[in-house]
């Protein structure tokens, strides 16, 4: 097995009584996707929120391509190729679909204490943004500002903008929330054929797209991975088909 | 294109025109005056311009921007002081005397302001929201009782200056030629500021104040540029605050009260926040209207603050989205927020 990109270990987190992450282990191989499933309440986001920075572990340790990063605050995170979509769309309203794009691009083009020439009429920063806006088919959509797209063309976006940066991990958040079917669909697509350069940690409550995604799950319950394995080993683990998926056959 | 260019840059360059014209016709029509007027207007067009960069395009609401305004002042008139009575300002571990020199004293306001910002703006920022609008009105005022426990500058009198900063060939005692220099740093400090909030570091300011969490994710170091920010527009208010000094040759510490700061608070939102020329606008109008109404009566708040809150009920965007909108009908661009 080669080193993990990503590698969890004994993440400890709780809220006062309520525990979120328990003794909780897992990595993310490159080229992989992982999904992290469970209940509502099962400390999912709370897991991305502690990969990306914004809560602080109580005891474990997160290493990123070989590096400890449990310490690094959230925009060092991002620097290094760790990337996160929101589960509540998370955009620049007022900006433009390729403005916000453009804002993901420049984030990593080192700092911004420039302060004379105008920012979006620098090749250097909307070519990526429209290449990256090409790449999530985008393209049409580029001038209208990010606050009046549709449900799933901000979710696009949303995807774009944390592809923008040239990630080596994406944290996804439920991207097909709130979308429908068809929008879902395409999504899904979409992610798959991303898969091919960037690896994934996926959460996400629909099982269609979840066994249509991923290389390997986990599932979360009260903070704590009760399993780990393949999706069909998943889909028969009698444990996870008690707590989580009831009784009735999986789709 | 040609014609829409020219109609998104005539207004500015009429307004330039009429500005540069107005001493003269001033002097013209026997109101010399208006000359004096215009000056402070515009002085605190610089101000309520500086605030203007931090609270509407970077989201921060600082209630404390009289302490640099206030500060750059005192940076002139204590210089000045020391340069009318000949006492150094420190003999030890330098022999520091006063000066009345602009090209020294000047720098110095912007100077000191800066660095004050720097650091009231670096504990500041530690916080957000309510919590930095007390916490930036608690630093004010702490300055504002400082500067009220130097007897040797007047205390709560504050002191007179003796006359104008001498600036090489000109002659600021003169009014005329004091209003051009303000109005020459005004129009600079306006086409400085049009560049800085499209530029690199303008569109973080503006995606930090739209939605900091976003940013940090992106990988956005936000409390740096927001401290960035914070400490330019304080640079920006001191050297406001030593054009102030020498339009009214008196420094005291009412320039650093929190009043103070909430007017130039209230000349961006009453301008409009987050628009280049809103600052001056709104500047203008409240000067021109506390002008006029305190002929009228001294309670004249008590007529200003129901206009206050029409404005802020009926054109959300303040005075220069009513010139937007206006613009708009004519078939201009608008300016983008």
């Amino acid at each position: 097995m080669s080193t993990p990109l990503l590698e969890i270990d004994g993440l400890q987190k709780a809220f006062g009584a309520v525990i979120a992450s328990e003794n909780l282990s897992l990595d993310v191989q490159p080229g992989e996707i992982h999904a992290v499933i469970g209940p509502n309440g099962a400390g999912k986001t709370t897991l991305i929120a502690q990969l990306s920075g914004e809560i602080a572990p109580d005891a474990g340790r997160i290493a990123f391509a070989g590096e400890d990063i449990t310490a690094l605050p959230v925009h060092a995170r991002a620097l290094r190729g760790l990337a996160r979509s929101f589960q509540i769309t998370s955009l620049f309203p007022r900006f433009t679909v390729l403005e916000n794009v453009a804002l993901a691009v420049q984030a990593h083009q080192g700092h911004s204490f420039r302060f004379w020439r105008p920012a979006w009429r620098d090749p250097a920063l909307i070519e990526p943004a429209k290449e990256t806006l090409r790449r999530v088919a985008m393209t049409r959509r580029e001038d209208v500002p990010a606050g009046t797209l549709a449900h799933g063309e901000q979710r696009q976006l949303e995807l774009a903008m944390a592809l923008a940066g040239q990630p080596r991990l994406l944290l996804l958040d439920e991207p097909t929330a709130g979308m429908g079917h068809e929008d879902s669909v395409r999504m899904v697509d979409l992610l798959l054929d991303l898969k091919q350069e960037v690896a994934m940690l996926l959460i996400e409550h629909d099982m269609d797209a979840v066994f249509r995604l991923a290389d390997r799950i986990t599932v979360l319950v009260y903070g704590r991975a009760i399993a780990s394995g393949s999706p069909e080993t998943i889909r028969t683990d009698p444990e996870v088909r008690r707590a989580y998926l009831g009784e009735e056959e999986p789709a | 294109m040609a014609d829409r260019k020219l109609i998104r840059l005539l207004p500015p360059l009429l307004f330039a025109v009429a500005l540069a014209l107005l001493p003269v016709l001033a002097e013209a029509a026997g109101r010399g005056y208006l000359i004096g007027v215009s000056t402070n207007v515009l002085i605190f067009a610089i101000a309520a311009s500086s605030l203007n960069l931090i609270l509407g395009y970077g989201g921060m609401v600082s209630l404390g921007h009289a302490a640099f305004f206030g500060s750059g002042a005192y940076v002139v008139g204590i210089l000045a002081h020391h340069a009318m009575w000949g006492a150094p300002l420190m003999v030890w571990p330098f022999h520091i005397g006063g000066t009345e020199s602009a090209f020294i004293a000047w720098p110095l306001a912007i100077l000191v302001s800066a660095l004050l910002a720097l650091v009231i703006g670096a504990i500041s920022l530690r916080t957000s929201g309510l919590y930095f609008i007390m916490i930036t009105l608690a630093f004010a005022q702490m300055l504002f009782f400082f500067f009220i426990a130097l007897n040797e500058y007047g205390g709560e009198d504050g002191m007179s200056l003796w006359n104008r900063s001498h600036a090489g060939p000109l002659d600021l005692n003169d009014n005329t030629q004091f209003f051009y220099l303000v109005l020459a740093f005004t129009l600079a400090l306006l086409f400085l500021k049009h560049r800085l909030v499209n530029s690199r570091f303008g569109v973080v300011l503006t995606g930090i104040r739209d939605n900091p969490r976003r940013m940090r994710a992106l990988g956005y170091p936000v409390r740096r540029y927001q401290l960035a920010a914070f400490t330019l527009a304080g640079a920006v208010a001191g050297l406001a605050g030593a054009l102030i000094a020498n339009q009214t040759e008196f420094v005291s510490p009412t320039f650093l009260h929190w009043t103070r700061s909430g007017e130039i608070l209230i000349m961006v939102v009453l301008g409009g926040m987050g628009t280049l020329f809103g600052p001056l606008l709104g500047a203008a109008a409240f000067l021109l209207l506390e002008e006029t109404l305190a002929d009228l009566t001294e309670h004249w708040m008590i007529i200003f603050g129901p206009l206050l809150l029409l404005v802020v009920l009926f054109a959300r965007g303040g005075l220069w989205s009513l010139v937007e909108r206006l613009r708009a009908a004519l078939g201009g661009g608008g300016e983008r927020r």
